[in-house]
């Protein structure tokens, strides 16, 4: 299951996605908004997407995934949005016969998330000031009024 | 040619606008488009250059060919997750 939402992620409804009559062990993984991050505190986290070719990569994944660990099923739901800090970004679900894959699969896979799929997170610190994150890049821009 | 580029997070914030109509030459590619690209937005030229482009919604590389109304989009770095 592959799923871009602008509300709060049921994670009953991941594990859900992902549980198999066949499968001896789920890892569930969750990615939460923090509420500091290299000293700066944040106030919430505005998320954007390229829908369509975020679903797009994110069923590759989902493909590859379950290709490589022979996974019996495989959730995938990322938030996009504003969200406050603790709310849950991102939930990866794989279900195997055994946990090495279940694990190795679901850190596989949000690893790869975070490298391929577009999505973009815009800090708003507490300061009130905003800041797109481009990992490897210095994204600060003058305010669109200017 | 005409291409319509989409942009997206500190691209599109620095543009003010969520895609951008380029008129490229023909046999233009990806790396032509980047650069116009960079040139057009100054203030994101950085991460433009520092961006990879779709296609239709895919991955492509920068010596990729153009055609007219191509579905081009500036991916700068991702951070989803």
């Amino acid at each position: 299951m592959i799923e871009l939402t602008q509300d709060a992620i049921d994670v009953s409804a991941v594990w859900r996605a992902a549980a198999s009559p066949r499968a001896g062990a789920v890892v569930l993984f969750l990615g939460t908004v923090r509420e500091e991050t290299g000293g700066r505190r944040t106030q919430s986290l505005t998320y954007e997407g390229y829908a369509e070719m975020a679903n797009r990569a994110l069923a590759e994944l989902e493909a590859e995934a379950m290709r490589r660990w022979s996974l019996c099923r495989c959730a995938i739901v990322h938030r996009l949005g504003e969200l406050a800090v603790g709310e849950i970004s991102v939930a990866v679900a794989a279900s195997a016969a055994h946990r090495q894959a279940a694990f190795e699969a679901s850190r596989w896979l949000i690893d790869r998330i975070k490298q391929v799929v577009p999505i973009w997170k815009q800090e708003h610190w507490e300061d009130g000031a905003t800041e797109w994150v481009h990992p490897g890049v210095d994204a600060r821009v003058p305010p669109e009024d200017s | 040619m005409k291409v319509r580029v989409r942009l997206f997070a500190a691209v599109r914030q620095a543009a003010g606008r969520e895609a951008i109509d380029l008129d490229l030459p023909d046999k233009a590619t990806v790396a032509d488009l980047r650069d116009r690209l960079a040139v057009l937005i100054p203030s994101a030229a950085g991460l433009v250059r520092h961006a990879t482009f779709a296609i239709d919604a895919q991955y492509v590389p920068l010596d990729a060919p153009l055609q007219p109304d191509a579905d081009v989009a500036c991916i700068p770095p991702v951070s989803g997750g």
